[in-house]
């Protein structure tokens, strides 16, 4: 553990801070509370807002899991958790079921989370009426009457031009009938698990300088008309080539071979407990 | 018309000034302001103790010369700008008995929403010009509740043939569009939820003869058909005197003279009025 820095990086008053905005976050459901991002030595839009969570957060007996986009070993996940685990030596790990802080990009874990379990989501875009609106203080004024037409008029001008609603990610959200929220680019797969969760889920954007969050059994609905009905990704007829599950969410890769597609799960840990499995009971 | 019919819409003592004023100015009657200007603080008295009312299917016309507080009062109307102090009362708003400028922005926004509808002058500020013709009428229907994309899209698809815009198009941006035409999607989403009041300000102004001619024709004919109140600000007294059963006459923000639009064009009292009348082409 490096000793240069005060424990998890940050000084006492920044972590209080954080924490601060955190709690208002925690107490107001899928509001976005603003809170004085501090410089990191890694470039805001690659994860601050997540990683200043987990710093404010972090204690010396937690077990630390980060992902990025459903895998444990990219550049951006590792590094995250080297950073972390050198300025506070907490314990890292790949398993979902034995951390304690979850720090993601894009995903939700496939393993359902469990009510000790914190998870924290990097957001790029906290605003969701952001595109029909551009102003900070308008968006501000909509969200505190609670005018969320603009929300539907940008899913309703997607299926005016593609027959669907055509967004990938970040579907939007309405937290306990009250907020809509950005839940983060993850997939459309993945807005489910945010509602009723079991686990603490805290969002937040480093750039954006805006922090939010869903308490444990917290209402969340995907936005959608009375003749469109909101639908996840479908993976019907695929299955993953590593562990065969057919029920996750997957990524569809192309073999630079033979020029085949095959899907293959999209959250690495998870698939390679999976694989284990089987082979153990294969060996029964 | 009955004695007790209670007006759709009735504004009391409208006030809209810009600024604080001060001790020069302070006293509305006895201020000294130059046109409604003051000089020791700059404050500019927009609207000046406005009062009317709008009858169940009248169309009531303000003329005026540039500045004379018109936009104003009609972004009053609508909250786009807040008002200084007044009354207004809506018929379809608790019975017409509370006084709206002092309600919560959701209930002013319920009102926009549900019960008027308005046409800029400036389709920028009317349309979203960077989303369809039809979402632009859908934002409308949306914010008055509706969740259904099919019944929209028929409602929208309507609206438009009526406004006269081919349908192939209400995919398509506003931005795409020529004047006329924006002018024409912007009525048909201030129309979208059959409100029961409808503000035009300066509908016509800047675009060509005969496409002035087309916006007024379809303004009266959707006027006759749905029977609704309209107020209508122009400074171009041939569409006052076709379209306005009653018109007020405002000046440095007050209404100066009022009355049937015959008598006003026929038989002006106020010399300014006398003035615009006789300028007239």
């Amino acid at each position: 553990m490096n000793k240069t820095y005060n424990f998890a990086f940050f000084d006492e008053g920044s972590k209080r801070e954080i924490r601060r905005a955190t709690l208002k976050a925690i107490a107001i459901p899928g509001y976005q509370v603003p809170f004085a991002s501090r410089e990191m030595p890694i470039g805001r839009g690659w994860g601050t807002g997540g990683l200043q969570l987990t710093l404010s957060l972090i204690g010396k007996d937690d077990v630390l899991k980060v992902i990025d986009q459903g895998s444990d070993e990219s550049v951006n996940a590792v590094n995250i958790k080297k950073l972390v685990s050198d300025t506070t030596g907490v314990r890292t790990t790949e398993s979902t079921a034995d951390a304690s802080l979850i720090q993601s990009r894009h995903r939700v874990p496939e393993v359902p989370l469990q009510r000790d379990q914190i998870l924290i989501l990097q957001v790029p875009l906290p605003e969701p009426l952001r595109n029909f609106e551009p102003s900070e203080q308008e968006t501000k004024k909509l969200h505190a009457e609670r005018e969320y037409s603009g929300a539907w008029l940008m899913l309703f001008e997607q299926i005016m031009k593609y027959g669907i609603m055509a967004t990938d990610a970040d579907h939007p959200v309405m937290v306990h009938d009250r907020y809509v929220m950005a839940p983060s680019p993850i997939p459309r797969f993945d807005n489910a698990k945010l509602d009723d969760s079991e686990a603490l889920i805290l969002l937040g954007a480093g750039r954006e300088k805006k922090v939010y969050a869903l308490p444990p059994y917290t209402n969340v609905s995907s936005l959608a008309f009375d003749d469109y009905a909101f639908e996840i990704e479908s993976f019907t007829n695929h299955a993953c080539i590593l562990c065969g599950s057919n029920d996750l969410f997957l990524d569809e890769l192309v073999d630079g071979e033979s020029g085949e597609t095959y899907f293959q799960c999209n959250d690495t840990s998870n698939c390679l407990e999976m694989v284990n499995q089987k082979q153990i009971s294969g060996v029964k | 018309m009955s004695v007790l019919e209670v007006p759709v819409l009735s504004v009391k003592q409208l006030n809209k000034q810009y600024g604080n004023g001060c001790s020069t100015c302070n006293y509305m009657k006895l201020g000294k302001v130059t046109k409604n200007y003051c000089h020791e603080c700059g404050t500019v008295y927009a609207c000046r103790g406005v009062t009317f009312d709008l009858h169940h299917g009248e169309v009531l016309g303000i003329v005026g010369e540039s500045g004379s507080g018109k936009s104003t009062l009609m972004k009053s109307l609508y909250f786009d700008e807040e008002v200084t102090d007044g009354d207004m009362y809506v018929a379809g708003f608790e019975d017409g008995k509370k006084n709206l400028f002092m309600e919560s922005a959701q209930k002013k926004r319920f009102v926009r929403n549900h019960l008027m509808g308005k046409v800029y002058q400036n389709p920028i500020l009317g349309l979203k010009m960077n989303f369809s013709s039809i979402g632009n009428i859908a934002e409308k229907l949306i914010s008055a509740g509706n969740r259904h994309v099919g019944s929209m899209e028929t409602r929208g698809a309507e609206l438009l043939e009526a406004v006269n815009i081919p349908i192939h198009r209400m995919k398509e941006e506003p931005r795409n569009f020529s004047g006329g035409m924006q002018q024409r999607v912007q009525i048909a989403k201030a129309l979208s939820n059959n409100p029961p009041i409808l503000l035009l300000d300066e509908v016509t102004t800047g675009l060509d003869l005969s496409v002035q001619a087309s916006v007024l024709d379809l303004i009266k004919g959707l006027q006759r058909d749905l029977n609704i109140s309209i107020v209508l600000v122009s400074h171009d007294l041939g569409v006052i005197r076709m379209l306005a059963d009653r018109t007020l006459v405002m000046l440095e923000g007050k209404v100066i003279e009022q009355g049937l639009t015959d008598q006003i064009l026929e038989d002006p009292q106020h010399s300014y009025t006398q003035q615009l009348v006789h300028s007239l082409l």
